[in-house]
Parts: C-alpha cells; structure tokens; sequence
C-alpha cells in the first residue's frame, strides 16, 4: 500500500548528498514502498534542503526493526551527553545557513 | 515485428497546460499503432517503468509515460522527485486525469497512431489507470494492482485517497484486472467486489488473481517479482491490447 504519511519537521545541521555538504532544513519520515531496499515496505528518512532543489537529500530506507534500533540509539545517545553540552549547541554557524 | 524502437524524452502538455515531461517510446516498424499510457508506481517516473515502456514499444505500441512529478521535482532524479512528491501528498485525482488526457492526446496525434489509446498503470498507478478510464474516452484500460479502486484506506490510515466505485457506471472501455491473491491493497475481496460492481454495469472486463503472488508482482528488480504470475500477466496484456488497440 501507498501510505503517503509522511511526517516533515524543521531541522538544523547538514547533510553529505550526492554533489556533498549541505544544510538540511528539513526532515521528513514515512513507512512507505522503498525505491533501493528490497522490502516492500520500509521506514524512509529524508534529510532534505527544498530550497536547492529536489536533488539536495540524504535518503535512507530501513526495515522496521532497524529504525525502532536508530530511534533508540539516538534517543539514548542524547540522554547519555552531558546537559551542559547539549546546552546552546544549536547548529547556526557559518556555512550552515 | 523487428522489435526495433526509438525511445527519447519530450514535453508535453499536462493538466491545465502545465509542461510536464514525459517518456515516449515508438515502433520503427512502418504501419499504424495503438497507443499505450503508462502509469508509473508511487517510487515515481524511474528505470523500471522506462522499460516498461519500451517494452510496449518493442511489441508493436506506441507508449508515452507522463511524469507525475514533474511539477514537484522539475529536473530532479526519479527518486528525489518521488520523495519530494511524497512528502507533499497523493497527486491530485484531477491533475492526474489531466495529464493522462494530455498522454493521450500526444499519442493520437503520432503519424503512426491508429487513434486508439489504452492506458496501464502499476500499484498507484493501476487505481490511476482505472479513474482514467471512468473519465476519458478511452479504448482499453489495464489495472495492475492498485489499490483503493473497490475501497478505501484503513480506519486508522490518515491517506486521503477516495476509493472509485461510485464512478465505475463510467468506464469508457473494456478493462484489464492483474491482482495478487496475497496482496492486501488490493485484498481479493476488494477485487471481488469491484467484479461485482463492474458486472451489475454491465462492463467488458476481465480480473485476474494470481496465486502465489503479492502487490507489485511484475517489478523485476524487487523481492515482490513473481515471475510465473509476471509472465501470464504479459500474456493477458498483449491478448487485451491485442483486441482492443489493433486497427
């Protein structure tokens, strides 16, 4: 099934595509047909600039466990980092924007 | 037929005159052929369905696939174009008819067209071939197992997909049914309520159920390729197109 439920969220950091770095401002997540994996569903996350255009994107497609794994893996990494270095670290430098 | 083809992409006129690109592929065989409208799947305007196209080409059609997300994506790699249709929605039910209208026209517009056009389509595509069919004038439809024709999504899936039967009184021309029986969008009873409802209209069709087979089961280059079920489906489209697009 074609779900198009695609959640889209604003985000801050940069991503390697296919011509290199470049900010992302965008996230979005669906579980939706891959093109690459061989799975007729996957868990699809977009890093995305839509201001460059549709070809400034870092995809990955995952099985579901694999995201659930991802999902937690950050969550816990976060939790692990020092409050005082998550404090202010909010990506704006140059090159970013 | 020597098989021999020309393939290239053109622009075309899509819904409310918008430009979009699309995929042609014809004969170099002299004579005159039917057309065929190819409409991709939900991963979008990609190799896969180039190559279905030119499969079309290579059996004697004339075959044009209109790139649903040129508007999205103008430029863009068939896989960025998808993610960045995706992320905004299913296409619109009118601009799709629009741009088959506008694949159609092309078509019969060839030297070698003999005015008759078909359309097929694949997963979205297949509900996208059969809305097609309830509104243009059209000489064949084929539905290669699309999903949310006979109903709509599940209670708990926010999709806005309005499912087609209320239109099926509508359907221009003869049509071709290809489902899987282990698929579940479209789940065979759906399949069997769609028969019903095309028989109480008294509809030229023919739906077919493989067994053995899911959703997607003609795209080679996924785990869902059934090739017993892609092999037989082939041959019920050449049979099809066979009777309904010959001159």
């Amino acid at each position: 099934m074609c779900t198009y439920q695609t959640e889209t969220i604003r985000v801050r950091g940069s991503g390697k595509g296919a011509s290199g770095w470049f900010p992302v401002t965008d996230a979005t997540v669906c579980f939706d047909h891959p093109v690459h994996a061989l799975a007729e569903h996957t868990l699809n996350l977009d890093f995305l600039n839509p201001a460059r255009g549709a070809g400034a994107r870092v995809a990955v497609e995952l099985d579901a466990a694999s995201a659930r794994r991802l999902a937690t893996a950050i969550l816990a990494t976060l939790d692990a980092t020092p409050p005082a270095l998550l404090e202010g670290v909010a990506v704006d430098g140059p090159g970013v924007r | 037929m020597k098989e021999d083809l020309r393939a290239e992409t053109i622009r075309i006129a899509g819904h409310g005159g918008d430009e979009i690109e699309a995929y042609l592929a014809e004969p170099l065989d002299s004579g005159r052929f039917g057309g065929v409208v190819v409409i991709h799947h939900m991963p979008g305007w990609d190799a896969g369905t180039k190559e279905i196209t030119r499969k079309f080409a290579a059996n004697g059609y004339l075959a044009l696939c209109p790139n649903l997300y040129s508007r999205e994506a103008p430029g863009a790699s068939p896989d960025d174009a998808a993610a960045a249709a995706r992320a905004r929605g299913v296409v619109p039910d009118e601009r799709l008819v629009g741009d088959v209208a506008g694949a159609v026209a092309v078509l019969k517009a060839l030297p070698s067209s003999n005015a008759k056009v078909a359309t097929i389509g694949y997963c979205s595509g297949g509900r996208q071939s059969f809305l097609a069919a309830c509104r243009l004038p059209l000489d064949a439809a084929v539905d290669c197992y699309g999903a949310f024709v006979a109903a709509g999504p599940p209670p708990d899936v926010p999709l806005h997909v309005e499912p087609l039967l209320d239109m099926a009184g509508e359907l221009s021309c003869p049509l071709l049914g290809l489902f899987g029986a282990e698929d579940r969008f479209p789940s065979p009873e759906e399949t069997a309520l769609l028969e019903s409802v095309l028989q109480e209209h008294a509809k030229t069709f023919e739906l077919h159920t493989f067994d053995g087979a899911g959703h997607a089961f003609f795209n080679t280059d996924r785990p869902s390729y059934r090739p017993e079920a892609a092999a037989r489906g082939w041959e019920l489209v050449w049979d099809f197109f066979g009777r309904y697009l010959s001159s």
